[in-house]
């Protein structure tokens, strides 16, 4: 009997704490490494919470109209010489604190983008992994739609399908739905990414012998997918995301800023640079020049995080 | 001129990681001889190709040579800067890697990349230089070379690609040749042919072999004298028919023992308990001391290479040996 | 041998690829269609409790038969029977499971072999609860039997129950191996093959693997089906062998018969292939050439172009299996060594 079991080749190794779990982590370390990333970091972080607590960081609610008064428009920043020390950042035309609005449009922008990349990505994943898995028509028929969509750029692909949506929806609702129809046309122009990586990884991961070993078992096709294959594909997704979030933002801004977004009533960053532009020649610059300030910041921060996550990720340079 | 053609002294390697540098290599010495076929075996992570990589100069970094000497022929190769290193390498110095695959451009005909080796080292021609390397073709055993001559690399079956890499590793007239795993790749059938070429070939443009293998099967019918490599360290270095049929090293009879022989069917294989440990793991004194069957107090210092006889092992137990000529030798 | 006794019957069996270029390609370029067969007619049975040990090289189709028999891939021609039932032909779900379970298999690579996101104890797992074969007697609860019997396993291939918790990449590649190992046994199969098992392992793990296997079947009544290119491992393991060479069987027999006294001029070489550890000078005869290109194979024997014994008949005719061997010279001179 001692013959069989060896001696123990594994020692147990006693359990590390959280934070030397952390400190031992190759991605942890590799971001920490670099300052640049750090910074990308932080600046996501904090747009991020006050994203989430906007409610509470706000100093009014610009949305509520008893509290704007038409007589406090157009006041330039409390920092400016002519300014209220009650608006930071100056209002708009509506009387609106432009900090209040910038944080509520960056909630809008924000919640805009992860809900669409999270479409975009769901819809791609399961695509990618049915066509590489599947083969032969399937892959050919989903492959050619892609490339089909490919053709168009991702803007005029969502203008497309904002614009069918519009069409189809009374007027009334326009307004109530048009953050669905923004999630909706983003989240559809930009699933072939990730339809396309993940295909090519999974056909890489379907011949390898531990999918074999679970088709000698005889389980389902699908449970093989999702269970084995999944997440062993899901390494370059993340870094697609990352990067697709703030392409989401900007096409959602671009969207917005040319008026077929989110309406003036429930503004993202996008529309209120739109308002914005209109006052920009007339000298009241702070409506354009702070939500594009906070745009660039946001977009630019996450850019770079999505490239250090595909450089700590990828294999060769590790 | 006397004295070896190649000799490496207390060579160590390190690997600099966040957590502190990493010894793969502590303190590994050997000569080889001209015209003499070293073998350097020993299994995965023992570190034989690294002392091969070190050699010719092609150690990556975060690795790096941390310590000792080697010198070809007299004079220090160890510290050389690169573009001294691209000489010796191929002109003096041949190699001949594991994957004939991707030693081989795949995007250049074999004919042009032997010419340009040749050229690359001598200062001949690009016609005489073809002539030469149409004469290396034929020298392997390519089959109607002037046809396939200008062919592409994945025209070639996995044995003819590694017969083009042995020609592009020789034809520059190197005085050594070191051999990375050069059969492993290969099918039985042809690994015979090949260990055969190699033998040959090196024997009559005498060149010396460092032929680096995890099979000792090939060692045993190829190589003059042997050195078995553990954790980082030569474990016993002697002369190939005495160390097989008598290993000094428990090291060495356990791992002859573990090889299963077409003549007889044993009950069992005798097998090492536990595994060769990870280069961050590896224990103070003796590296084999967890594993040996033969430990003692002794084993929890570090043994030296003891001289027994011509040959060298690592291990107290012959620490009383009579130490005669120089075990390196 | 009754047939009765055999646990893997192989009839006929056979499997083509189709490697034509695209019909484009081949329209433009005149080619006419290309088929690989990397299988050609396999008749040989494997008795239960034994280790049948399969010898090839690279484009013998090896592997293409091991696949085959446990239903990975479908023949083109022929059956693969085992304990009674054609897996290719069963449509019944009950039918299939049972013989699914019967048959498991070992791969090559460590690395590959064992899904790098999961952990030990949930690969483990997987068999036991796909077929239900927690050991019922354990404590009621279905995961905490499953956990059980998942310890259990790691003990019997020589692991600490705590690794059960570990990743793949955590382990070397022979506790990889022990942990497939460990998968393969777990839902209680009767056969199992072993593709390569320790051609990725170093000789001193190679020796434990091999060592735990055998342990194994003694305990556990197995049958293995061995494939490998290592002469001197079939050596230790198997109790016979076949040969096969591009996609055909040449040669089966006694382990000890056959290394003996092997009849194939391919055999012979095979084994004067094998470097010499115990370097009795023994003489050689080098093989010359290369295994064939199975897209194009010899007209003949497929041997032919590299035997050294090849007389006028072998270039034309393709040799019977008879006799347990598949060549002119054998049958010609009758030999019954």
């Amino acid at each position: 009997m001692s013959e069989i079991a060896a001696p123990r080749t594994s020692a147990s190794e006693p359990d590390r704490t959280l934070i030397q779990r952390l400190r031992d982590n190759d991605l942890f370390a590799s971001f920490l490494a670099s300052k640049v990333t750090v910074a990308a970091g932080i600046v996501t972080l904090v747009l991020f919470l006050a994203a989430l607590f906007a409610p509470w960081v706000a100093p009014t609610d610009p949305f509520n109209p008893a509290t704007n008064y038409l007589s406090d428009s157009l006041d330039p920043p409390s920092f400016v010489a002519g300014g209220d020390p009650r608006f930071l950042l100056g209002t708009d035309d509506q009387g609106r604190d432009m900090l209040s609005a910038i944080l509520y449009g960056l909630r809008v922008s924000l919640a805009i983008g992860f809900l669409s990349v999270a479409l975009g990505a769901a819809i791609g994943v399961s695509l990618g992994l049915i066509a590489g898995y599947s083969g032969g028509w399937i892959d050919s028929a989903i492959m050619r739609i892609a490339d089909v969509q490919l053709t168009f750029p991702a803007i005029l692909t969502a203008l497309l399908l904002d614009g069918v949506a519009h069409a189809l929806l009374k007027p009334t609702s326009r307004d109530e739905s048009a953050f669905a129809v923004l999630v909706l046309a983003i989240g559809l122009s930009f699933w072939v990414q990730y339809a396309r990586t993940v295909r090519a990884s999974t056909m890489v991961e379907k011949s390898r012998d531990y999918v074999l070993a679970a088709r000698l078992i005889g389980l389902s096709h699908a449970r093989i997918l999702f269970t084995h294959i999944l997440p062993n594909v899901m390494g370059p997704v993340m870094v697609i995301a990352t990067i697709n979030l703030a392409l989401a933002i900007i096409t959602e801004a671009t969207l917005s800023f040319l008026g077929v977004g989110l309406p003036p009533t429930e503004p993202s960053l996008g529309t209120l640079i739109r308002i914005g532009q209109n006052y920009l020649f007339s000298g009241e610059w702070w409506i354009v020049a702070f939500p594009s300030l906070t745009l660039a910041a946001l977009v630019l921060a996450v850019n770079l995080l999505g490239d250090w996550l595909r450089d700590a990720l990828n294999p060769r340079l590790r | 001129m006397t004295g070896p053609l190649l000799s490496v002294r207390a060579l160590r390697v390190e690997f600099a990681t966040r957590k502190g540098p990493l010894t793969a290599l502590d303190g590994v010495s050997f000569d080889i001889g001209r015209g003499e076929v070293l073998g350097v075996v020993g299994e995965s992570g023992a570190g034989k190709s690294l002392t091969g990589l070190a050699i010719i100069g092609l150690l990556d970094p975060p690795g790096r040579i941390a310590g000792g000497e080697i010198r070809l022929e007299g004079e220090r190769i160890d510290n050389l800067p690169p573009a001294r290193m691209r000489d010796i390498r191929g002109g003096r110095i041949g190699v001949i890697f594991q994957d004939p695959l991707t030693s081989l451009n795949p995007l250049m005909r074999i004919g042009d990349q032997l010419a340009e080796t040749i050229q690359a080292h001598k200062a001949i021609g690009r016609r005489q230089a073809r002539e030469q390397a149409l004469a290396w073709l034929r020298e392997v055993g390519i089959p109607s070379p002037e046809k396939r001559i200008d062919g592409y690399p994945h025209e070639f079956s996995g044995g003819m690609r590694q017969r083009v890499v042995i020609a592009l590793a020789l034809c520059a007239e190197p005085k050594l040749v070191i051999a990375d795993e050069p059969t492993t790749a290969l099918d039985v059938s042809v690994q015979a042919q090949i260990i055969a070429l190699i033998k040959n070939l090196t024997r009559r443009h005498r060149a010396a072999v460092m032929l680096i293998t995890h099979d000792m099967g090939v060692i045993a019918e190829t190589a003059d004298r042997v050195a078995v490599m553990y954790a980082g360290r030569i474990a016993e270095i002697g002369e190939v028919r005495e160390l097989i049929r008598d290993p000094l090293h428990p090291y060495t009879q356990g791992l002859m023992a573990a090889i299963p022989t077409l003549d007889i069917r044993a009950d069992r294989l005798a097998q090492i308990p536990g595994a060769m440990p990870r280069l961050s793991a590896i224990p103070r004194g003796c590296a084999f001391a967890p594993r040996c069957p033969q430990v003692f107090e002794r084993c929890a210092e570090r043994p030296p290479l003891i001289a027994v006889g011509d040959r060298g092992a690592a291990c107290w137990l012959h620490e009383s040996a009579p130490a005669a000529a120089d075990a390196r030798n | 041998m009754k047939s009765a006794d055999a646990i893997v019957e192989v009839r006929g069996l056979s499997r083509t690829f189709d490697v034509s270029a695209p019909w484009v390609s081949r329209l433009i370029n005149r080619e006419p269609r290309r088929t690989l067969t990397a299988v050609d007619a396999l008749d040989f049975a494997i008795y239960r409790g034994e280790t049948f040990g399969l010898v090839g090289e690279s484009g013998s189709g090896k592997s293409t038969l091991a696949r085959m028999v446990v239903g990975l891939i479908e023949p083109s021609r022929g059956r693969v029977i085992i304990d009674g039932v054609n897996l290719a032909e069963t449509r019944d779900r009950a039918a299939r499971r049972a013989v699914r379970r019967r048959m498991q298999m070992i791969f090559q690579d460590p690395f590959a072999s064992l899904n790098p996101r999961w952990r030990a104890g949930r690969i483990i797992a997987e068999p036991i609860r796909a077929f239900g074969a927690q050991d019922p007697g354990a404590s009621g609860r279905g995961k905490r039997a499953v956990v059980a019997r998942v310890e259990e396993l790691l003990g019997l291939v020589g692991l600490d129950p705590a690794d059960a918790r570990k990743f793949p990449h955590e382990f070397s590649g022979g506790q990889r191996q022990r942990i497939a190992i460990a998968r393969a046994i777990a839902a209680h199969p009767d056969f199992i093959v072993c593709d390569e098992p320790t051609s990725a392992l170093d000789v001193s793990i190679q020796a434990q693997i091999l060592n735990l296997m055998r342990d194994l079947q003694q305990r556990l009544g197995l049958t293995y089906l061995l494939i490998t290119h290592n002469l001197a491992v079939v050596r230790f393991m198997a109790t016979r062998v076949g040969v096969m060479y591009l996609g055909r069987l040449i040669e089966i027999g006694e382990t000890d018969a056959l290394f003996a006294r092997p009849r194939h001029p391919y055999t012979r070489m095979l084994l004067d292939a094998v470097p010499d550890l115990t370097m009795s000078g023994r003489p050689r005869i080098a093989i010359g050439g290369e295994p064939p290109n199975p897209i194009d194979p010899p007209p003949g024997c497929p041997f032919h172009p590299r035997c050294p014994q090849a007389i006028a008949i072998c270039k034309s005719e393709r040799p019977l299996f008879r006799d347990n061997v598949a060549c002119h010279l054998a049958a010609a001179d009758g030999s019954r060594t």
